[in-house]
């Protein structure tokens, strides 16, 4: 028999008991739509982990003063606080997978301008920075390096700031005085909301190094150093390279340990996403069950069928059927019944994202993957399950099957 | 002396039913020649429907040798059984064995779909051939439960044809049809065995038996006789008695 022929043949059959096929591939359909929108939660989840910690920076690497070690007394991390800004110099001019890098000299400060006084976060970063925590300015510019060399008393503020100190007026242009030393605004940064831990990404200062250095902190030592990689596959490569040029910039031996301490996003979203892989997976499996169970309840209809067709069966054999004809009808049926369900089952599914991604706050993330492998599985399901009555169909011995009431 | 299509030596089937062998057939020999109408004839138990099942390739002798249409069929396996059963046997079984919510068209193309050689190009063109000949042509799209009994028949007898058989197996084809209708087949059968088509009948009446050239009868699965009739029953003859009857019953 024809391909074509084989499948009308098959549809019409299916068709002949329309309820019955129905209820026979609701198995497959909340089977493949479960795994779908199973899965794509789980993929919401992980989305949603992986912008929070996206939210840092992009493919941040921290490097922070190591503890210092004198006299036998371990003064805990950060109390070795000797980086300069020739360090930030350094791994500016050697580093080959890293795309930005920036001092960070934090000090906190009394801060007077617009409408009244604000207490905050004052960083004494380089142009870089910006790159490095993937923020971008509502409105105005950043300095530039030019900045930085003639240690100009620019600064850009945080959203959080403006809305302190100039709720209703444009600031761009205003002086501000830090620990009364004038500062003029020349931008204002988007919001960024709240981090990962529950700080305040907006309340702050923005400045050149140089500047905070001179004006604010007073002395050369900065208090830790963001640095971007290449790429995020380029970040444990970063990380080493990082490591071996702040080795070589602190001239320590071959023996001796680390003085800082190199911290890198990838780190922080492996664990996080962890977490809601093993959700995802979960959730799959529970699911893939159901796919199982469904495909059960196709074998027992197929059983049922053949039971049924049994005289269908023998008068097909006695006029020329082979075995293996008989085999293909009814495993045809059986595929094209749990590939219906599993269609139906990817547009309920769709559904059922949308609703999710509309009317709620857990969102699914429906990737074209899972659903091509549930569709394929589907088929696979009605190739595994139909095969056993197809074939008890195609063994039977045609008079007897004639003589089936 | 024409072809012979049918001949069987020493045919021998025997079936074990618990501990107990039963033996359908001891030993049937016979011979038919293309273009005989020949009915077998027994009561039930005398091994005619398994002869019958022998010589329609649906099953296997236990020993002995059956040749169709000068081939050996006990050396074939099942494949090749199939391949006799689609091109050189049409079937007519006694309750049609049409596919039910099936038109009379799509039921006589059926053996062709399992053509493996496509020996008939048009399907379609055909399966509407065979019917018109059978006289169904206005009721091709009518499904089983649409036709009355005789015209079921004639579908069946449509589908037994639509391959161009050597020859027509019929297991009593009016069993459950009235008198009337069961004529009216035999007069269907004695049309296309007069075409040049072989036709081999079971049945246990002797009455429409009496429609064939030839009777064999089978007793205790052995043959125990083997006749020609000289002057077989004419169909539309029968038909005239028997209407003629009615009226004179009724009057």
């Amino acid at each position: 028999m024809k391909l074509k022929s084989i499948i009308i043949a098959a549809v019409k059959s299916i068709m002949k008991s329309r309820m019955r096929s129905l209820l026979t591939a609701l198995g497959i359909i909340i089977g493949v739509a479960a795994v779908i929108v199973m899965v794509s939660i789980g993929e919401g989840a992980q989305r949603q982990v992986e912008q929070q910690i996206a939210s840092l920076g992009s493919n941040l690497l921290i490097i922070f003063p190591g503890a210092s070690n004198s006299g036998g007394v371990n003064r805990g991390a950060g109390s070795s606080n000797h980086f300069t800004l020739d360090d930030v110099t350094a791994i500016k001019d050697q580093a080959v997978y890293v795309k930005a890098v920036s001092p960070v000299v934090r000090t906190g400060a009394q801060v007077i301008g617009g409408v009244g006084n604000w207490n905050t976060q004052i960083y004494g970063v380089s142009p870089q920075y910006l790159e490095i925590r993937s923020w971008v300015l509502q409105t105005g510019e950043f300095f530039t390096d030019k900045d930085v060399v003639a240690r100009t008393k620019v600064c850009i503020i945080g959203s959080e700031v403006k809305k302190n100190l100039f709720p209703n007026s444009d600031p761009i242009g205003e002086l501000i005085r830090i620990r009364s030393v004038p500062f003029k605004v020349i931008g204002v940064l988007v919001e960024k909301g709240q981090s990962a831990m529950g700080a305040n990404n907006d309340d702050l200062i923005l400045a050149p190094s140089s500047s905070v250095l001179d004006r604010l902190s007073g002395g050369r030592h900065i208090n830790f150093i963001q640095a971007s990689a290449v790429t995020l596959a380029q970040i444990g490569q970063a990380q080493i390279e990082l490591s071996g040029i702040m080795r070589a910039a602190h001239r320590l031996n071959a023996g001796e340990d680390d003085d800082f301490t190199i911290r890198n996003q990838a780190d922080l979203t492996e664990a996080a996403t962890a977490t809601s892989k093993v959700l995802t997976l979960l959730l799959g499996s529970v699911a893939g069950v159901s796919l199982f169970v469904g495909g059960i309840g196709i074998m027992n209809i197929m059983l049922v069928s053949v039971t049924e067709r049994t005289r269908e069966i023998g008068i097909r054999l006695s006029i020329g059927a082979r075995a293996s004809d008989i085999l293909v009808q009814f495993l045809t049926e059986s595929i094209i019944l749990s590939l219906a369900g599993g269609l139906i089952g990817i547009f309920l599914a769709f559904g059922i994202g949308l609703i999710l991604n509309n009317y709620t706050s857990q969102p699914a993330v429906i990737q074209p993957g899972i659903v091509f492998i549930s569709f394929l599985f589907s088929g696979a399901v009605g190739v595994f399950f139909g095969f056993y009555p197809a074939r008890k169909a195609a063994n039977l011995n045609p008079i007897d099957a004639l003589r089936y009431e | 002396m024409s072809k012979v299509i049918i001949e069987t030596k020493q045919l021998v089937k025997s079936y074990t039913i618990g501990d107990m062998e039963v033996r359908a057939l001891k030993g049937v020999n016979l011979q038919i020649q293309e273009g005989e109408f020949v009915a077998i004839m027994g009561a039930s138990g005398s091994g005619k429907s398994t002869f019958m099942n022998i010589i329609g390739c649906l099953d296997k002798p236990t020993s002995g040798e059956y040749l169709l249409d000068g081939v050996l069929t006990s050396k074939l396996d099942k494949n090749q059984y199939a391949e006799i059963r689609n091109h050189k046997i049409g079937f007519v079984f006694q309750g049609f064995n049409l596919l039910s919510r099936t038109t009379a068209l799509e039921n006589v193309e059926l053996p062709l779909m399992y053509d493996r050689h496509r020996r008939i190009s048009d399907p379609k063109q055909k399966a509407v051939e065979v019917l018109q000949r059978v006289g169904l042509g206005d009721r091709m799209d009518h499904v089983p439960n649409q036709l009355s009994g005789g015209q079921q028949q004639r579908v069946a007898i449509a589908r037994a044809l639509v391959n161009e058989p050597s020859l027509i197996l019929a297991d009593e084809p009016t069993g459950n049809l009235d008198s009337h209708t069961s004529i009216d087949v035999f007069g269907l059968f004695q049309k296309l065995n007069s075409e040049g088509i072989t036709i081999v009948l079971v049945t246990h009446e002797r009455d429409y038996a009496n429609f064939a050239k030839r009777i064999v009868e089978l007793r205790d699965g052995k043959i125990i006789r083997d006749q020609m009739i000289e002057r077989p029953l004419i169909a539309e003859e029968e038909m005239k008695k028997l209407v003629k009857l009615e009226v004179e019953y009724e009057a």
